[in-house]
């Protein structure tokens, strides 16, 4: 399938905004913090082979982080998107990947799709179904176990909320990780501050969320998670011995003025006119 | 029945370097064979049952064969959600692998009774369900299953000495197994129970009843056909279960009779009760809730000689408990 455009911000910002529309679904403000994310990882690497650990020289490449050569390939890297409400951003990188069809990506949300609100491993290039929080990390701790024993160097990254770190479940996998020194395995931790019905500083503050990660034995670095650079640098760098946490500083519904820290956009769909502000603040960043 | 089932998957992992064997810090002196000859694929994961199975789902993708081991109630109950969107939802060949099935615990309470697991893992489409009844069952039970490339549950018992006559280590994916023929009354049985209520027939028998004993090992595929042909001959049918009576083996004969409109009278002998706060050996647990074989032979010749069988069995809890073999 041939490349359908540059896997950028701001095409995944106008696809979320597109698809959310079409589909008149919600979910748009967690996607929309999540792009620089997906762009860092997903996006290709503008020259060379920037591989696992291994120092960059000269400019560090953006993008191209997951070494997949294709989604079925055995020993490609595991990405696990733990905060599986922010879908549709996974979708239109797939599809800016090639992976995905424009009418596949059509069917977001539509009656016998696998393209649903959450991802499911039924669709190519899901490694692992999600939308219950908690349950990615344990998984991609057990897909960089299973790296480490078949004496593979592919990487397990799992993409999570902050307010999934409420999980109990997420902690354990954090100290099973840091025992085990699961240096194939990395967290991104998407900062946005918000959660559901609320912001995480008045319903379980997590500050300070690095700290808190260091001390259970991880390494922790914090990012400006919309600077696709700095991402990049960040999940390039692996620490011996050591699974890495990216704290992502970002901003819920990033790019579009109306729905930045506001709760509403966690659920709400767009109104007609809504949506061309979107679209024109979208497309003039 | 565990010892049984942990050396054969020792034996197993000899022959596949796929299976591995995880534990939620359970197991003293019945991991330790599989843990000292295969370290690498060994890991006490501690206690942390949620990520035990999340762990499990990661490498089952990746192309292992993980056993995941606990104590029932800590192996089904606390992942359920995770074992429901992992190994089931993913078709990973998981295996959960949980000890202690019934009132085995007894004198640990109710938190460490396993009575409900059957009744939620039948919830779960596309997770096979293997309750041996004898130590022999859970060997061939395990050899039949191992290798299936979706998930499994197996319900295991901790009893490695005692044999349920006439079963001979039988077991078929799909199909229940017939252990003793009798006329007049048909029991039909899940897990080590079994053994009390192949005492109860022998005692019927003795007072001139003929009673025959069905074992249902595998849940998912369920043995309906084999259900089926064996309920259409009896006009009364006693299941028997250590377990919730809502959910169970009693819930499956039910369903069965209903289904296959047949119209024999159905005696649910399994846990139909509140935690009272009052715990004691597996014995008296047994006797208390009526599935000892003095309790099952009464329920049975209650049935037998009652022209209207009773909705369900009638237990006194003033009695002063014994204990039975």
């Amino acid at each position: 399938m041939p490349s359908v455009g540059k896997l950028s911000p701001r095409s995944l910002r106008r696809l979320i905004l597109e698809q959310s529309k079409r589909a008149n679904v919600g979910h748009i403000g967690s996607a929309l913090s999540v792009v620089e994310i997906l762009a860092a990882l997903y996006g290709e690497a503008p020259s060379g082979e920037a591989r696992h650990g291994e120092a960059t020289s000269g400019e560090a490449p953006s993008g191209g982080v997951l070494q997949i050569p294709d989604p079925d390939h055995a020993d490609r890297d595991r990405f696990i998107l733990s905060k599986g409400h922010a879908a549709l951003a996974l979708y239109a990188t797939f599809y800016l990947r090639g992976w995905l069809s424009a009418d596949q990506l059509d069917t977001y949300c539509a009656d016998n799709s696998q393209l649903g609100t959450h991802p499911e491993h039924a669709l190519r290039g899901v490694d692992f179904s999600t939308g219950s929080l908690g349950q990615g990390l344990p998984m991609a701790a057990g897909a960089a176990l299973a790296a480490r024993l078949q004496g593979s160097r592919r990487r397990a990254i799992a993409l999570l909320s902050d307010a999934e770190c409420n999980e109990g479940s997420v902690w354990e996998a954090v100290m099973f990780a840091a025992h085990h020194h699961l240096d194939g395995l990395t967290a991104i931790v998407d900062l946005n501050g918000q959660q559901a019905i609320g912001y995480t500083r008045d319903v379980i503050d997590l500050s300070p969320l690095a700290e808190r990660w260091r001390a259970f034995g991880w390494d922790a670095v914090e990012v400006d998670g919309h600077d696709v650079d700095a991402l990049t640098q960040a999940l390039q760098q692996t620490s011996t011995g050591q699974p890495r946490v990216i704290i992502a500083r970002t901003v819920f519904g990033k790019g579009v003025s109306y729905m930045e820290h506001q709760i509403k956009w966690h659920y709400w769909p767009m109104s007609d006119e809504e949506y061309r502000q979107a679209l024109r603040e979208v497309e003039g960043s | 029945m565990r010892t049984t089932f942990l050396k054969t998957l020792k034996e197993l992992a000899e022959r596949d370097d796929r299976v591995m064997l995880l534990t939620g810090d359970l197991g003293y002196t019945v991991v330790e064979p599989f843990a000292e000859a295969f370290p690498d694929r060994f890991v006490n994961v501690g206690v942390a049952e949620q990520n035990m199975v999340g762990l499990a789902t990661g490498l089952a993708e990746a192309g292992f064969l993980p056993f995941v081991y606990s104590i029932i109630t800590f192996a089904v109950l606390r992942p359920y959600e995770f074992i429901r969107n992992g190994p089931v939802l993913h078709r990973l060949p998981v295996r959960i692998v949980g000890v202690g099935g019934g009132i085995e615990y007894g004198h640990a309470g109710p938190t460490h009774h396993g009575l409900e697991d059957i009744a939620v893992t039948r919830a779960l489409p596309g997770l096979q369900i293997v309750a041996p009844a004898d130590y022999e069952q859970s060997r061939s039970a395990l050899q039949a299953t191992w290798n299936h490339p979706g998930p499994i549950f197996y319900r295991l018992g901790k009893n490695d000495r005692d044999t349920i006559p006439g079963l001979d280590g039988r077991f078929e994916i799909g199909r229940a197994t017939q252990v003793r023929d009798g006329e007049d009354l048909l029991m039909v049985v899940m897990g080590s129970v079994a053994l009390q209520a192949t005492e109860a027939a022998e005692q019927l028998s003795e007072e001139g009843f003929s009673v025959a004993v069905v074992i249902v090992a595998s849940f998912h595929p369920e043995p309906v056909d084999d259900l089926a042909a064996a309920l259409s001959g009896y006009r009364h049918v006693l299941s028997i279960e250590a377990h919730t009576r809502d959910g169970g083996v009693g819930s499956l004969v039910a369903e069965v009779i209903a289904e296959h409109g047949l119209s024999c009278r159905l005696v649910r002998c399994a846990i139909d009760a509140t935690p009272d706060g009052l715990s004691g050996s597996e014995g008296f647990l047994r006797h208390k809730y009526g599935l000892s074989s003095d309790g099952l032979a009464a329920t049975a010749r209650q049935v037998l000689t009652s022209s209207k069988a009773p909705a369900s069995p009638k237990l006194s809890t003033n009695s002063t408990p014994g204990t039975d073999a």
